[in-house]
């Protein structure tokens, strides 16, 4: 496993790239690890690799049941941004760009993070006042934070529609300049390769069917490729951590939804950051290879399918054109979706089980890209330590008995309205 | 898109319905003194990989509420019958 460096692509170009190693070992599981994880996308990988490297703890297994990163981590839109504004909420997404902001060097491979900067349009004095009790929390937690009036962000985002026809007008956007996107494969990739060095066992291909009981306690999981036995079982299987948890014995206040994304044919650059518009949920950036990047709303029912209906791809493309009148000739390339976990408040779940041996990191909603550095890290600590990282304290299962939920949107127990 | 029997209407596309929520749910009684009872009645959901029973408000048709049976994994709707019928 070579180190890459500038010096290694010169070397490997001049003999033809004949001779680059494997990424990744390709190891048969053994019978025995002191953790497994479940999952082997971004949250997985970097949940094993901060217990390698914070921790010490090397004898773990990653289980994915199809390819590394194949789930949500290749499936989401890339943004990455801190903004925030719940207790709870903020300061963990704040780790988690402050993680990606040397991601590329820590991992010793490009995830591409792009600092575009991100805008969140507003459309009434309403919806300003909001965005400006967001900046000014946003500020007063030390992250970075602007508030644009309507005729700066005329200066700054030129090709939106200011004109008197405009469905939703424009009265001014919130910016982060720190916010931005990554690549999202990469980010999994070179989890995975840093993982893999620290001497950790991706196995791939490995789906889990059940888990290995002893005395009312987790000992393991049954695997497509035989048992495995394990102290601590971590589940980080974004979408389907109910049905996970359902063969532990566990119902959880989650409904799995399908969120999909677009993208379409390669543009010259125009957009140059990543613009939410704020009177529908719709959101836009332009990947490196010129496509158009375009999100919006779940398709609105529960689903594990990992496709996505026909009325959300009119909704999305409305929403586009209204924003931006000069897409409406441009042709969508491909579309997609993943199965998320949508919680009854919005707001993720990391944290010890109420089954001894289980470990769950999930409910991620539409957030979980963004947060995956935060996650892993935090994940990690909490497996190895038996107590919650300070950033992560607030996501536990028992909120909602207490009555604690984090409710960015306020949109109350209603998974979909997140 | 969902094609979804309504059983007043007929066949009609998913964009003429809402969507409601989990039709397994069921309200306590009022005097129900028991936090767990109502935790679990507000936050807790099966969230089934396949069959799921559901709600939806044919609000763009005759505006009857429905109860859908459908497959979460295929999508395939497997029969729907009036929410007044549940109920009753």
């Amino acid at each position: 496993m070579r180190h890459y460096s500038a010096f290694s692509i010169l070397r490997n170009g001049l003999s033809g790239n004949k001779h680059w190693s494997r990424a990744w070992r390709d190891p048969a599981p053994k019978p025995a690890y002191e953790v497994v994880i479940v999952g082997g996308g971004g949250h997985g990988l970097a949940t094993a690799y901060y217990l390698a490297k914070e921790h010490g703890i090397r004898n773990v297994a990653v289980l994915e049941k199809g390819w590394l990163g194949g789930g949500n981590t290749g499936r989401n839109t890339t943004i990455v941004r801190s903004n925030y504004m719940m207790p709870g909420n903020t300061m963990f997404y704040e780790r988690s760009m402050q993680l990606w902001e040397n991601l590329s060097q820590e991992l010793n491979y490009n995830v591409m993070m792009s600092r575009r900067g991100y805008y969140y349009l507003f459309h009434s004095p309403g919806q300003g006042d909001t965005a400006r009790r967001r900046t000014n929390i946003m500020r007063a937690n030390g992250i970075d934070a602007e508030l644009f009036d309507r005729p700066e962000v005329m200066k700054r985002l030129p090709y939106l529609d200011y004109s008197e026809n405009a469905r939703f007008p424009i009265y001014g956007a919130a910016y982060q300049g720190r916010a931005g996107t990554a690549r999202h494969d990469a980010v999994a990739w070179g989890y995975a390769r840093a993982a893999d060095r620290q001497g950790i066992d991706l196995i791939q291909q490995c789906e889990v069917t059940g888990y290995l009981w002893d005395d009312g306690q987790i000992v393991g999981v049954e695997t497509s490729r035989g048992p495995i036995r394990a102290s601590k079982v971590a589940l980080a299987v974004a979408g389907h951590t109910s049905h996970l948890a359902a063969k532990a014995g566990l119902r959880l206040p989650i409904e799995t939804h399908v969120l999909q994304a677009f993208v379409t044919e390669p543009l010259k650059p125009l957009v140059d950051h990543v613009i939410i518009f704020g009177a529908e949920h719709f959101y836009i950036s332009q990947s490196d290879k010129g496509g158009l990047v375009l999100g919006g709303d779940l398709d609105g029912f529960n689903s594990y399918a990992q496709r996505g209906g026909l009325p959300i791809v009119e909704h999305t493309l409305q929403s586009a054109k209204a924003l931006m009148p000069s897409l409406s000739r441009l042709r969508l390339l491909r579309h997609w979706a993943g199965a998320m976990d949508m919680t009854m408040d919005g707001s993720p779940i990391i944290g010890k089980m109420p089954v001894d041996g289980l470990w769950l990191n999930g409910g991620w909603c539409y957030g979980g890209f963004k947060a995956t550095p935060a996650s892993g890290f935090c994940f990690a600590w909490t497996i190895a330590r038996g107590e919650s990282h300070p950033d992560s304290a607030e996501f536990t299962l028992k909120r909602f008995e207490r009555g604690y939920q984090i409710d960015e949107t306020g949109a109350g127990p209603h998974p979909k309205a997140h | 898109m969902l094609r979804i029997e309504c059983p007043v209407c007929g066949l009609r596309d998913e964009t003429e319905f809402a969507y409601g929520e989990d039709a397994t749910v069921r309200r306590p009684d009022m005097d129900e003194a028991d936090v767990k009872i109502w935790h679990d009645y507000v936050f807790i959901r099966d969230n089934p990989r396949g069959p799921h029973k559901e709600y939806w408000h044919h609000v763009a048709g005759c505006r009857q509420w429905i109860r859908v049976e459908r497959d979460t994994l295929t999508h395939e709707i497997l029969g729907s019958i009036l929410a007044r019928e549940v109920a009753a």
